[in-house]
């Protein structure tokens, strides 16, 4: 599961980022790090790119971008989270 | 005393009186620059660091008691790791190892309020460099009405370093950056600091920082989502973009009107009335055809560029730009550019030098090049005055669809889409050659939507002002006087000579060769040879020529111009105009801004040959069709 597969609303906690160094180290300093809950927010008319919310923070990546950043697998256990 | 290598003697501790430097740094959109206009006002200088594209951004604030300090403006860092060249360009200042640029002495570092946890993380770095430290936590207003909270006291035991919350904006809680500014303390002392160049352990530590000094984020602003909705939905946002962008043109194009006219009446009642207190004279001449003229024909586009700059500075302050962007990047996209080369392609439409200026918010290096190449194709403002007296020459003025379309703004629309056209072609070609690019994420921040301030408005408006008089006042007014030189001299018998003979008619006799083809006469030559220049240029040249001509001294322009052209002579002189090489201020500009010479020249030659073929092809077209 990454980023893309979150409907608007919905969140999810990140797990790692596929990406070269350079940019998952500047993805993080902007908030996106392992462990952190990410938001799904708007989009851009025509679906990409598609906006994250981050610590508070309001980030827009192309979709190409979202689908390397992976999620973790939620839990079976864990209790329904509303969007 | 602190060893400053590589200083600029001013700040050498060694020298009293020189005021001391401070630096004020911080995370783009935390609003330091808003911070240091309000405590330089206009007492500010803008320079490039030697030998890099960043921005020197050097102001003078008044403190209590008398005395000044420089504020050195950084550029807007997420963190001091030295990767990109604004990165470097910090982390240099800030080790006083740059050179022509004082070494600060003290930094104030620039936090948003709102987004603490984050924009913390900076702060670890920063401490770090062991100068006298304020930490100014701005947009305080935003903090308070949005529900969140902050223990300043406590931040500032856990940073080791005093705590300022201000609004930079509104101009509340500035004392106590002032009082800092008249007297700092000793270095900071944090409590302890992460390891610096991992980024998740110095963002455990910002967030165990802020949960400490009790930081309640804010609720996410209501409104910003609520305007998302609208801004971002699938056909109104698309609708509303298109409805901004037909202001922004409109604004430019009709409403400036009055304010254009008015400056063009000022200058000419101005330029009679300094004609009458002087005698006849060489002087008198120069005086009034080369300078008054000369700068005054550029002057005249001020409110163009003015109106121009407050619609995208409305635009970005209120945070519709960001947004702006994110809906043009998938279209960017396709010609293989992106959503941040969107605002410099539409400054673009006022002068290419602004939009080489706005390339520079795009972090991937080749799509600003990119964008910095093809800027100069879109058509800018100063070949409005080009196409108007071409056009009102040659085409009659006929309705072509009833009172919304007549012919002639129909031929200036087909030119502004030729220009597009080529800028967009020529995107495609770089993206897919030369500059295809490497895989930096496309990445924007959204900012909350504020309301802009006027303040911050007309900062940026006398800032912009000032630029565009210092170019017209050096550069355009050499160029207005060597043209003037050159049309009367050499002497023959001590009297001005006839325009055939002087410099300016050997020089057209010279290149009318190369002209001719394109269907131009010598006088064209030399006035697209002015247009170098300043593209607007021409048309003073051209009226300068033929008022010094003795035959056309009776006609008026346009009626010099179609004795001078035939109609596809002047399709080809349009043609040419919409894919003209950049002007030298364009040319230096790109040299500078890309770090080398080989993209100015490159864009030269390139845009030179696709005027050239692309004017000689509308001068066979149009000889064939009549």
């Amino acid at each position: 599961m990454s980023l893309l597969d979150l409907h608007e609303g919905q969140q999810g906690v990140l797990d790692r980022l596929e990406l070269p160094e350079e940019a998952a180290r500047r993805l993080m300093e902007l908030g996106f790090l392992p462990g952190s809950t990410v938001v799904a927010a708007k989009c851009a008319p025509g679906g990409d790119p598609r906006v994250f919310r981050v610590d508070g923070a309001e980030i827009a990546l192309r979709s190409a971008t979202a689908a390397r950043l992976k999620l973790r697998v939620p839990a079976p256990a864990t209790p329904e989270q509303a969007g | 005393m602190k060893v400053c290598r590589g200083c600029n003697s001013v700040a050498l501790p060694s020298r009293p009186r020189a005021p001391r430097a401070v630096a004020i740094v911080g995370p783009p959109n935390s609003g330091k620059s808003t911070l240091f206009n309000r405590l330089s006002g206009l007492r500010q200088k803008v320079a490039n660091y030697p030998g890099v594209t960043v921005e020197q951004r050097l102001g003078r604030a008044r403190i209590n008691g008398g005395g000044e300090v420089v504020l050195i403006d950084l550029p807007g860092l997420y963190s001091l790791t030295p990767r990109s060249e604004d990165e470097r360009v910090a982390r240099d200042v800030l080790s006083g190892e740059m050179r022509d640029c004082p070494c600060p002495e003290a930094v104030l570092l620039v936090l948003d309020s709102t987004h603490l946890a984050r924009h913390l993380t900076l702060a670890a770095p920063i401490l770090g460099l062991g100068l006298p430290c304020l930490v100014v936590l701005n947009m305080a207003d935003e903090l308070r009405q949005r529900g969140g909270a902050v223990d300043i006291e406590a931040l500032a035991r856990e940073l080791g370093a005093p705590v300022a919350l201000v609004s930079a904006l509104q101009g509340e809680g500035l004392e106590v950056v002032r009082s800092f500014l008249q007297r700092w303390g000793a270095a900071p002392a944090p409590a302890a600091l992460p390891v610096l160049y991992d980024v998740p352990r110095c963002r455990a530590w910002a967030s165990r920082v802020g949960q400490r000094a009790s930081y309640q984020a804010p609720a996410p602003s209501l409104v910003t989502r609520r305007l998302d909705a609208i801004f971002l939905h699938p056909w109104w946002g698309v609708l509303i973009l298109a409805v901004v962008l037909v202001m922004v043109f409109q604004a430019i194009f009709a409403w400036s009107r009055p304010l254009t006219d008015g400056v063009q009446a000022l200058i000419a009642f101005s330029g009679a009335r300094l004609g009458a207190l002087l005698p006849a004279s060489p002087l008198r001449s120069l005086l009034l055809e080369g300078v008054w003229g000369g700068v005054g024909s550029v002057v005249v586009f001020l409110p163009q560029i003015l109106l121009l700059f407050a619609f995208l500075g409305i635009l970005e302050d209120s945070g519709y730009l960001a947004r702006a962007a994110l809906i043009a990047d998938r279209t960017m996209a396709r010609i293989g550019l992106q959503g941040k080369s969107f605002i410099p392609l539409l400054s673009a439409h006022a002068c290419a030098t602004p939009a080489i200026l706005a390339a520079r918010t795009i972090e991937n290096k080749r799509d600003r090049i990119a964008t910095i190449l093809i800027a100069p194709l879109v058509t800018c403002t100063a070949r409005l005055p080009v196409y108007t007296l071409v056009i009102a020459a040659f085409l009659p003025e006929r309705p072509l669809l009833g009172p919304l379309l007549g012919t002639r703004a129909a031929a200036i629309l087909g030119l502004y889409l030729l220009g597009f056209l080529a800028a967009l072609g020529t995107a495609w070609l770089l993206k897919s050659s030369i500059l295809k690019s490497d895989p930096t994420p496309f990445v924007l921040e959204m900012p909350p939507y504020r309301r802009p301030t006027l303040r911050a408005l007309a900062d940026r408006l006398v800032d912009r002002a000032r630029i565009f008089l210092r170019r017209a006042g050096t550069v355009i007014l050499a160029i207005a006087v060597t043209m003037w030189l050159m049309a009367h001299l050499p002497l023959e018998e001590e009297r001005q000579p006839p325009i055939e003979h002087s410099f300016v008619g050997t020089l057209g006799r010279l290149i009318e060769p190369a002209v001719k083809p394109l269907g131009f006469d010598w006088k064209i030559g030399v006035g697209l040879i002015s247009s170098l220049a300043a593209r607007e240029a021409i048309v003073g040249t051209l009226g300068a020529l033929h008022g010094l001509d003795p035959e056309a001294r009776t006609l008026g322009l346009q009626e010099a111009l179609r004795k001078d052209l035939t109609p596809s002579g002047a399709v080809a002189l349009l043609v040419f105009f919409a894919l003209t090489m950049p002007c030298l201020i364009t040319f230096g500009l790109v040299g500078r801004e890309t770090g080398s010479w080989k993209w100015p020249l490159l864009q030269f030659a390139y845009m030179g040959v696709l005027a050239y073929t692309g004017a000689w092809v509308a001068h066979r077209l149009a000889g064939l069709l009549g």
